[in-house]
C-alpha cells in the first residue's frame, strides 16, 4: 500500500513541476524587463544594437515563446537547466553550491524553532491564562508581527556592531576561501542568521500548538481523564500528546516554504552567500535561467516537506488510515 | 455512602456582545445512596443531570459555582479530598465513546485508568485482562482504536474503565442512551452486578422504564431540583407516587398507555411558590406562598407542602 | 466618583481596546495625510541627528525627518498589506470549504491548486510575480494576494475533513441535507474560529511580506518611503551606529501588525465568546 502512495506522490511531483515550470515561464516572459538589457546593465550605452542582437541570438531570445519553452522544457527534462547569466556557470552547479551553504542555516533554525515552539505551545496551553501563558503568548504574537529582516538587523546591531561578539557578514571570514574556513568559523557566522530565523519561526508553531493543547484539554477525553484522577500534566503528556503533536509536526513540515523565504531575507541582511541571496540577485539582475532554476529547485524542496506532512498524518491518525485504505 | 444536601450549580457565561449572565442549573438537590444500592436519578434530557456527575467529581468547568453539602462515607467532600478520591473511590462511566481518546488504543486507555486508581504497574496488565474478560471483550479489542468499537462494545469498554479499580461509588451517566433494548439491559445488568458486590451506583438517566429494571431507589429531578425520592416498588402502582410530576411521568409510560402530556415546568428566579401548582390536585393557597421543602413521607421524600 | 479601569467588566474593556486600536489606525492615516509630505524635505544642516526633541525619530543622511517618513511609509505599507490579505483570506475560506464538502473532483482540484500555489516558497513566488509585473506597487499587491491563500485553505480543509468523520455530520447527510446546507450550518461555525486565527496571522504576514519585497528591492522606487525601502536604505548606515534609522520604522511596523492582532482577538471575543472561558 505504501508503494501506491509513493507512486501517486511521484506522479504528483512531476505534474507539479510541469505546472510550475509552465507558470514561471509564462510569468517571466510577460515581464517588461528585457533580459539582454538587464545583463548588459550599465554598459548599455557602450554596446551597439548589433552586439545586443548577438547576445539575444545566443540565448535563443529571437525565437517565438512557445518554441523557447519547448527547448527549455526539453533541456530541463534531461537535467540541463541552462547557464546562469550572472555567474556564467551552469545553473545546476550554482544552485548546488549555494544550497549547501543555506542548508545548515535552515536545518539549524528549523529544528530549534520546531522543538522550542512545540514545547512553549504545550506549556502555554497547559497553563492557560497564567502569567507564563501570557508571556509566551505575548512573545509569539510579537514575533509573528515582526519582519525577519528587521530582527536580523537588530541582532546585527546589538551583537555584531555594539558588542562585537559575532561577525557582521558572510558565511566565513572574508578573505578566506570556502575550503580554508574551519567548522567553528562557519558556525560562528551561522549563529546570528540561524538565531534570527528561529526567533521568528517559533511564533506560528507556538500559537498553533497552544491552541491545540487548549482544545485537547477541553475535549471529552480530557474531562474523562480528569475524572479518573489524571492531573493536567498527566493529561498533556500521557493522553493528549499525540493529538497535539500530529498537527504540530504537520505544520512544521509544511512550513519549509516560509523557512526558505526567511532565509532569503536573513541572508540578505547578513550577506550570507546562500541560495536565498542568489535568488534576489537573479531576480534583480534579470538572470532568467537561474531564476527559473531556483523556482524549480525550491519547488522540489517544498514538495518534500509537504509530502512528509501528508505521510505522517496518514501514518499516525488511525481514522484516516482506515478511511483512505492507502496505508493499512 | 453518599449524602448530598441542598446542592446548587451555577454557571457564568458570556453572551453575544460579552454580556455576563449567570444561570442556575441545579438548585436544592438532595440525594442519598447507601452501599449496595442503585439510585436512579430521573429527569428530562438536559444539562442538569449530567452535571451532577461532574460536580461530584469536581471536574466542572471553571465558570461553574457549586454550593451545598456533600458527604462521602460520612466525611465532607472537599476539593482536596476529591482530587485524592477521583478515579480511586469514585469512578465515572461516561455517556459516550468520545470520552476515549481517538488516537490511543483502547487497552492503553483502560490500563491508564487502572494505574490512576492505584493499581501497581506490575498488576495492571492482569487487571485489565480481567476487566475485559469480565465484560466479555476479546483480548484483541485492547489493541483497537475507539472508532472501531460498536455501540455495545464501547459501552462495555467504558464500564470496564470505571470498574478496573476498586471504586466504591460508581456514577453512570446515561448508560443506555443510543443502545438497543438487549444491549441496554446488559449494561444495566452490569450496574446491578456492581451494586450487588457492595458498591453504590448512581444511575443518571432520562429513561425511567429501563432504570426501574435495576434501581432500588429513584430520585425524580425536575426544574433543577429534587421533587421526589421514592423506592422502585412505589412505581408498581399508581397510588404510591406522591408528586404530580412523578405521576405524570408514570402515566406517560408506554405500559400505562401514554396518558397525558405535561406542559414543561420552568422555574426561574422570579417564581414564588411551587412551580407545579397548575398540574397538582392538592393545590391550595399555601402553595403560592413559598417554595416547598423536601419532606419525608412514608419511605420516601417529596417536595410538597402537603406531605 | 473615580472609575478604576481595572474594575470594568470584560465587555467594556474589550470595547475600549477595540476603540483604541481603531483610533490608532485613524491617527496613522490622519498623520500621514497631514504630516507625511514633510518627509520629502531635505535639510542638510540637520543631517544624521539621533532622536531628540525636534525630531522624535531622528533624521537621515539627507536631513529628512524620520518620523514623517515613517508615518507615510507606514500608511503605504498598511494599505498594501490589508488589501492583499483580505483577498487571500476570502479565497482560502471558499476553496477550503469547497474542497472538503463538494465531492472528490472539487477536492482534488482545490488540493492541486494549493499544491501549485504552495509549491514554491512564498518569497520566491513573490519575487517571480514581482519580476513578471516589472516591480512597483501593483506588482507587490498582486504578488502578495496571489500567494497567501494556499496555507489557510489547507488548514481549513484538514479541519473540516476531521469534522466529516464525526457522527453528527454523517447523520445530517443521512437525513438528506445537501452538502451546501451541511457546509453552512455545521462546518462554518466550527471553521470560523480557525478562519479567524488564520486571518489574524495573515495580516501581519501580508504586511511583512510586502515590506520584505520592497526591502529586497523589488517593490517601489527608492523615492517612496515604504517601510521596507526605509529599512533597506538604513542597512548602509547600520555599522556606523545610526540605529534610529532602522529601529524606528521597524518598530512602527511591528506595532501596527501587533495592533491588528489585538484588534482581531478582541473582536473575536466579542462575537464568539465560546473561545473565552472564565
Amino acid at each position: 500500500m505504501i508503494t501506491r502512495f509513493l507512486v501517486v506522490k511521484t506522479c504528483r511531483l512531476i505534474l507539479l513541476i510541469a505546472a510550475v515550470a509552465t507558470l514561471s515561464f509564462v510569468l517571466v516572459n510577460s515581464s517588461p524587463v528585457n533580459p539582454v538589457d538587464a545583463y548588459v546593465g550599465a554598459a548599455m550605452l557602450r554596446i551597439s544594437p548589433d552586439q545586443r542582437e548577438v547576445i539575444a541570438k545566443r540565448w535563443g531570445l529571437d525565437r517565438p515563446p512557445v518554441e523557447r519553452f519547448g527547448r527549455w522544457a526539453g533541456q530541463m527534462a534531461t537535467g540541463n537547466l541552462g547557464v546562469s547569466t550572472i555567474f556564467n556557470e551552469p545553473v545546476l552547479s550554482v544552485i548546488g553550491k549555494r544550497f549547501v551553504t543555506s542548508f545548515w542555516l535552515m536545518a539549524l533554525a528549523w529544528s530549534l524553532s520546531g522543538a522550542l515552539g512545540f514545547g512553549l505551545g504545550l506549556i502555554a496551553g497547559a497553563r492557560e491564562d497564567t502569567l507564563l501563558d501570557r508571556g509566551i503568548r505575548l512573545y509569539a504574537y510579537t514575533m509573528a508581527s515582526t519582519p525577519t529582516f528587521w530582527v536580523g538587523m537588530i541582532l546585527l546591531m546589538i551583537f555584531s556592531v555594539s558588542l562585537g561578539w559575532t561577525p557582521v557578514c558572510c558565511a566565513w571570514p572574508p578573505g578566506l576561501s570556502a575550503e580554508q574556513a574551519t567548522q567553528w568559523q562557519r558556525l560562528h557566522h551561522l549563529l546570528l542568521p540561524a538565531l534570527t530565523l528561529s526567533l521568528v519561526g517559533i511564533a506560528q508553531i507556538t500559537l498553533h500548538t497552544r491552541e491545540k493543547t487548549i482544545q485537547a484539554l477541553r475535549s471529552d477525553y480530557a474531562i474523562f481523564a480528569r475524572a479518573q484522577g489524571e492531573s493536567t500534566v498527566g493529561i498533556v503528556f500521557r493522553r493528549a500528546l499525540r493529538n497535539v503533536a500530529l498537527p504540530a509536526v504537520t505544520l512544521q513540515f509544511a512550513s519549509l516554504g516560509e523557512l526558505f523565504g526567511g532565509a532569503v531575507l536573513a541572508e540578505q541582511v547578513f550577506a550570507y552567500p546562500g541560495l536565498g541571496r542568489t535568488t534576489v540577485e537573479a531576480g534583480i539582475r534579470g538572470d532568467i535561467p537561474l531564476l527559473l532554476g531556483i523556482v524549480l529547485f525550491s519547488t522540489i524542496f517544498v514538495f518534500t516537506g509537504n509530502f512528509m506532512a501528508d505521510f505522517i498524518y496518514h501514518l499516525v491518525d488511525p481514522r484516516l488510515r482506515k478511511a483512505t485504505g492507502a496505508i493499512s | 455512602m453518599l449524602d448530598i444536601q441542598d446542592l446548587s450549580i451555577r454557571f457564568t457565561r458570556y453572551t453575544f456582545g460579552l454580556k455576563k449572565k449567570e444561570t442556575c442549573v441545579v438548585q436544592g438537590l438532595d440525594l442519598s445512596i447507601a452501599p449496595g444500592q442503585v439510585m436512579a436519578v430521573i429527569g428530562q434530557s438536559g444539562a442538569g443531570k449530567s452535571l451532577l456527575a461532574h460536580a461530584l467529581l469536581g471536574i466542572l468547568p471553571r465558570n461553574a459555582r457549586v454550593e451545598g453539602r456533600i458527604l462521602f462515607k460520612g466525611k465532607p467532600l472537599t476539593p482536596e479530598r476529591l482530587s485524592a478520591l477521583r478515579g480511586r473511590e469514585i469512578a465515572l462511566i461516561p455517556q459516550s465513546i468520545t470520552a476515549l481518546n481517538p488516537l490511543l488504543r483502547v487497552g492503553v486507555q483502560v490500563a491508564r485508568a487502572a494505574r490512576l486508581s492505584g493499581i501497581s504497574k506490575k498488576d495492571t496488565p492482569t487487571t485489565v485482562n480481567r476487566a475485559f474478560s469480565r465484560y466479555l471483550l476479546q483480548k484483541e479489542v485492547a489493541t483497537w482504536f475507539p472508532f472501531q468499537l460498536s455501540g455495545g462494545m464501547a459501552r462495555r469498554v467504558l464500564t470496564a474503565t470505571a470498574t478496573v479499580g476498586m471504586a466504591d461509588l460508581i456514577l453512570a451517566d446515561e448508560p443506555t442512551s443510543g443502545l438497543d433494548p438487549t444491549t441496554a439491559r446488559e449494561a444495566l445488568g452490569h450496574l446491578r452486578e456492581l451494586a450487588d458486590t457492595g458498591k453504590a451506583v448512581l444511575l443518571i438517566t432520562h429513561d425511567i422504564e429501563t432504570a426501574l429494571q435495576v434501581a432500588d431507589m429513584v430520585t425524580v429531578f425536575c426544574a433543577g431540583t429534587t421533587v421526589e425520592v421514592a423506592g422502585a416498588e412505589d412505581f408498581k402502582g399508581f397510588g404510591q407516587l406522591r408528586h404530580p410530576y412523578t405521576r405524570a411521568l408514570w402515566n406517560a409510560l408506554p405500559a400505562n398507555s401514554f396518558v397525558g402530556t405535561m406542559k414543561p415546568v420552568e422555574r426561574t428566579s422570579n417564581t414564588i411558590g411551587c412551580p407545579f401548582q397548575s398540574i397538582c390536585n392538592k393545590q391550595d393557597a399555601t402553595c403560592g406562598l413559598s417554595s416547598p421543602p423536601l419532606k419525608h413521607s412514608g419511605n420516601g421524600r417529596v417536595r410538597c407542602h402537603h406531605a | 466618583m473615580t472609575i478604576n479601569p481595572l474594575a470594568l467588566d470584560r465587555r467594556t474593556r474589550t470595547m475600549m481596546v477595540i476603540l483604541g486600536c481603531l483610533i490608532l489606525f485613524s491617527a496613522i492615516f490622519l498623520g500621514a495625510w497631514l504630516y507625511g509630505e514633510q518627509g520629502q524635505v531635505t535639510n542638510l544642516a540637520l543631517r544624521k541627528l539621533p532622536p531628540g526633541w525636534n525630531q522624535p525619530f531622528g533624521t537621515d543622511w539627507l536631513g529628512r525627518d524620520m518620523f514623517a517618513r515613517t508615518i507615510k511609509g507606514l500608511r503605504i505599507s498598511l494599505e498594501i498589506g490589508l488589501a492583499a490579505a483580505t483577498c487571500s483570506a476570502i479565497i482560502a475560506l471558499l476553496l477550503g470549504l469547497a474542497a472538503a464538502t463538494m465531492g472528490r473532483i472539487v477536492d482534488v482540484s482545490v488540493t492541486w491548486l494549493c499544491d501549485v500555489g504552495m509549491a514554491t516558497p512564498h518569497l520566491v513566488l513573490l519575487i517571480l510575480i514581482s519580476f513578471a509585473c516589472g516591480g512597483g506597487a501593483k506588482g507587490v499587491i498582486i504578488a502578495v494576494a496571489a500567494s497567501h491563500w494556499p496555507a489557510l485553505t489547507r488548514v481549513i480543509r484538514a479541519e473540516v475533513m476531521q469534522l466529516r468523520t464525526s457522527d453528527y455530520i454523517k447523520l445530517s447527510h443521512r437525513l438528506g441535507k445537501s452538502p451546501a446546507w451541511i457546509a453552512r450550518h455545521h462546518f462554518l461555525p466550527h471553521v470560523v474560529p480557525q478562519f479567524l486565527v488564520g486571518l489574524l496571522l495573515l495580516f501581519p504576514h501580508a504586511i511583512l511580506h510586502a515590506a520584505g519585497l520592497t526591502f529586497l528591492g523589488f517593490g517601489m522606487s527608492p523615492h517612496t518611503p515604504e517601510i521596507g525601502t526605509l529599512l533597506a536604505e538604513s542597512m548602509r548606515y547600520l555599522t556606523t551606529g545610526m540605529w534610529w534609522l532602522a529601529v524606528a520604522p521597524g518598530l512602527a511596523l511591528v506595532l501596527s501588525a501587533m495592533t491588528f492582532d489585538v484588534l482581531g482577538n478582541n473582536v473575536r471575543a466579542l462575537l464568539d465568546p465560546k473561545t473565552l472561558r472564565e
